[in-house]
């Protein structure tokens, strides 16, 4: 036996592993997308069309599509800083040498992030009730007229933000807690000694050296964020208005409601198309903002 | 679940792999979980695979929602008749019924009956997966169809064969306050709309948050039931085209947009709702429009005290009394079950009056043979007489597999119309649209050679 041949034997279970566990299903699903398979077909394979493009051309020209494409990008838009500012914030604070109980304190603001999203759903789902919840209580309480959150198709989505937002910083905040821990104290206690500001400390030590580790959470929020699901799935149903609908729950619906196989595929290698897409883009950004 | 997993593991291997590829988090975890699923896939098949072929004696029977508490304290004493049979229940959430039994169908594990609601009749019918009945009703001393509520009956009929065997009907009617009613003027409910109308409009204060009904538009059974007292029919062509344009269909959309307009409904979800019960007993509103359950729900919810108060009422048509929608659940035999007698013996025993009357005081699900309502708690209670009434007017929706995607859609265009984003004309032309779309290859499928074929299947 020559060395190639030990070589691909020690590879063999990988590469079984990936293609029976990848590449077979990713092949499966588009070959799927390109047909029309639905319940006539579950029943009768001859009712099975090859469509070859047209779920994707349909896909194109449905509204909803298209209305599902901005409901996520104006999820990811907004939820991505808002998300990441909340964990740099929280991960400052808990970093400070100010703060006391800080076992306690990370451990309370992780929890939304191992707790179950449908049982906190519930919950927020009475946080944002229009008559009876505490925050419109406490928006009254600063004299803002009560919001219809759940109710009005323009603040359902922010209301969804909101609650990600809570439900998620978490992680991201262990993430850049690490980092923050990560970089030496001497780099602080020289400018200390040059007499900069605690403003200028965090301008130009703190934010330069966390960069790489603030690219990753990026990366991992965006793509994590595109897939939004099961937020809208248990607080607004997708509504008002189908204002909530995002990718992932259109293809749900198609795929598992209506069951419409065919068209489902097409939405998941669209969505698959796009997020490749601006991962490598982030990617790329990051690495020109290294080089620079 | 095996069924789900095994037929459809290579699309969650797909989108388990999709996430995998783009979500460099997760991915470790991921590839822990898709072999934990694969393990729990292998021991489940495993496991089903011995213990489905063990006992010949066993009737599987799958309920959806609440039936399945209920329905246990009925079965020992048909088990007490029927010494060899033993029956296994298997309780499905009703928001996951409907998948249950399609990936129960793909996988090959199907049970040997089921419940069924009475709209995914005609979708499993398509199926081919359910056992024609006509002939075991034929020699039955029990099931007789004439003692049925015939539109009630008629639902369990696809392409002119019976499959199913109505268990318990549901359907749409009003609640309402009757001393709300009588402070306004008005001593009896309303028979026809425009009386309905000037009731509502007396009712509504919506400068003070009171308004005369709840439509939840996130709803599709009130505006539903509405078209369907209309004399045009929802589908046309043989269920190959919609028929959303019909004058019919416009007067219902009409009134029920105009309730909004009128602020004598609030434009609110279900979910926003929260809690009608209370609301309706507080006077929020006045006419409630829901199904039978809630009988219970309010008896349940509001003080003993109120219980004159309220009361339910058949549903008022354009002109005179209207019909409603013919809803509930059937009990059906599938075609591989392995048990098919024992399973139609179930099927007789949950079908005589006195079980059926049991059934209603334990549930308060209503029967759907005229002889059960004469048992006695059915027939002394003054508030399920309106049941009654309706039940004699119902009208089943159009017997197509799509319906229910259909009428979701139709209720996405309506909420739209009462959003003011459409006239009542663009909307219903939209539903059509829509509805000509989904509707698309079971014009083909009519139209094709393979009709013959998938029939015979």
């Amino acid at each position: 036996m020559n060395r190639q041949h030990a070589a691909w034997l020690f590879l063999a279970p990988a590469v079984i592993v990936l293609g029976v566990f990848f590449l077979l299903p990713v092949i499966g699903a588009f070959a799927l997308s390109l047909t029309d398979y639905d319940l006539y077909a579950l029943a009768d394979l001859h009712n099975l069309r090859f469509v070859a493009l047209s779920n994707y051309w349909a896909l194109l020209h449905r509204p909803l599509f298209w209305a599902a494409l901005g409901h996520t990008v104006y999820f990811v838009v907004a939820g991505v800083p808002l998300s990441m500012l909340v964990s740099l914030c929280a991960a400052l604070l808990l970093h400070s040498p100010l703060a006391r109980c800080k076992a306690f304190f990370r451990t309370a603001l992780f929890a939304p992030v191992v707790t179950t999203v449908v049982a906190v759903a519930v919950v927020w789902r009475y946080v944002f009730n229009t008559k009876y919840g505490l925050l419109n209580y406490v928006l009254g309480g600063i004299g803002i007229h009560p919001v219809d959150w759940l109710g009005d198709p323009h603040w359902a989505m922010p209301a969804i933000i909101l609650f990600a937002v809570w439900k998620n910083f978490g992680y991201n905040m262990i993430i850049l807690l690490a980092g923050l821990q990560a970089i030496p104290s001497e780099l602080y206690e020289a400018a200390r000694i040059d007499g900069a500001s605690t403003w200028r400390q965090c301008r130009h030590i703190t934010l330069p050296m966390l960069a790489p580790t603030l690219l990753m959470v990026g990366i991992l929020t965006v793509s994590g964020y595109f897939q939004l699901f099961a937020e809208p799935y248990v607080i607004t149903e997708g509504g008002p208005l189908q204002s909530t609908v995002s990718v992932l729950y259109l293809m749900y619906n198609e795929g598992f409601k209506w069951w419409n196989l065919g068209s489902a595929s097409a939405i998941a290698f669209l969505l698959f198309v796009i997020m490749f897409a601006v991962t490598e883009l982030m990617l790329r950004a990051g690495r020109k903002e290294v080089q620079a | 679940m095996i069924g789900e997993q095994s037929r459809w593991a290579p699309v969650f291997a797909g989108m388990t792999v999709l996430r995998f590829f783009h979500t460099p988090r997760g991915d470790w975890k991921l590839w822990i979980a898709a072999w934990r699923a694969m393990l729990v896939m292998l021991i489940c098949a495993s496991l089903t695979a011995c213990s489905q072929h063990t006992d010949p004696h066993t009737l599987t029977f799958w309920t959806i929602g609440r039936e399945g508490e209920a329905i246990t304290q009925l079965l020992p004493e048909f088990e007490r008749e029927n010494p060899g049979i033993h029956v296994v229940l298997q309780q499905l959430p009703l928001s996951a019924a409907h998948q249950k039994l399609l990936t129960a169908f793909a996988g090959d594990s199907t049970p040997d009956m089921t419940q069924l609601g009475n709209t995914w009749l005609p979708e499993l019918a398509a199926l081919g997966a359910l056992e024609p009945l006509q002939t075991r009703v034929a020699h039955s001393s029990i099931v007789r169809p004439d003692d049925y509520f015939p539109s009630i009956w008629s639902t369990n009929v696809y392409d002119g064969v019976l499959y199913g065997v109505p268990w318990y009907v549901d359907t749409r009617l009003l609640f309402y306050r009757s001393d709300l009613l009588k402070a306004a003027g008005f001593d009896a409910p309303p028979h026809d709309w425009n009386e309905w109308r000037r009731m509502l409009a007396a009712l509504s204060h919506p400068e003070r948050g009171v308004y005369g009904i709840l439509l939840p538009t996130n709803e599709y059974e009130q505006l539903m039931s509405l078209a369907l007292q209309q004399p045009d029919s929802l589908l046309r062509a043989g269920g190959r085209y919609g028929n959303f344009e019909s004058q019919g269909f416009k007067r219902a959309l009409t009134f029920y947009v105009d309730t909004f307009r009128l602020h004598q409904a609030p434009p609110i979800t279900n979910i926003e709702a929260g809690n009608p019960w209370e609301e309706f007993g507080r006077g929020v509103y006045s006419f409630y429009f829901s199904g039978p359950w809630n009988i219970g729900e309010f008896r349940k919810r509001l003080p003993a005290t109120e219980e004159a108060d309220w009361n339910a009422a058949p549903l008022p048509g354009p002109v005179g009394p209207g019909a409603s929608v013919a809803g509930g659940s059937s009990l059906v035999i599938f075609r591989k079950a392995r048990n098919k007698q024992a399973a139609w013996k179930l099927i007789e025993y949950l079908s005589r009056p006195e079980v059926q009357g049991r059934f209603y005081d334990l549930l308060g699900d209503m029967p759907p043979r005229r002889s059960s309502w004469n048992q006695s708690s059915l027939r002394d209670d003054p508030k399920v007489q309106a049941f009654r009434e309706q039940l004699e007017r119902l009208k089943p929706t159009p017997p197509v597999p799509e319906w229910e995607q259909i009428v979701n859609e139709m209720q996405l265009v309506a909420a739209q119309a009462v959003a003011g984003d459409l006239t009542v004309d663009q909307a219903a032309a939209e539903i059509d649209r829509r509805a000509d779309r989904i509707l698309e290859k079971r014009r083909w499928m009519l139209d094709h050679a393979h009709h013959a074929a998938s029939e015979a299947l």
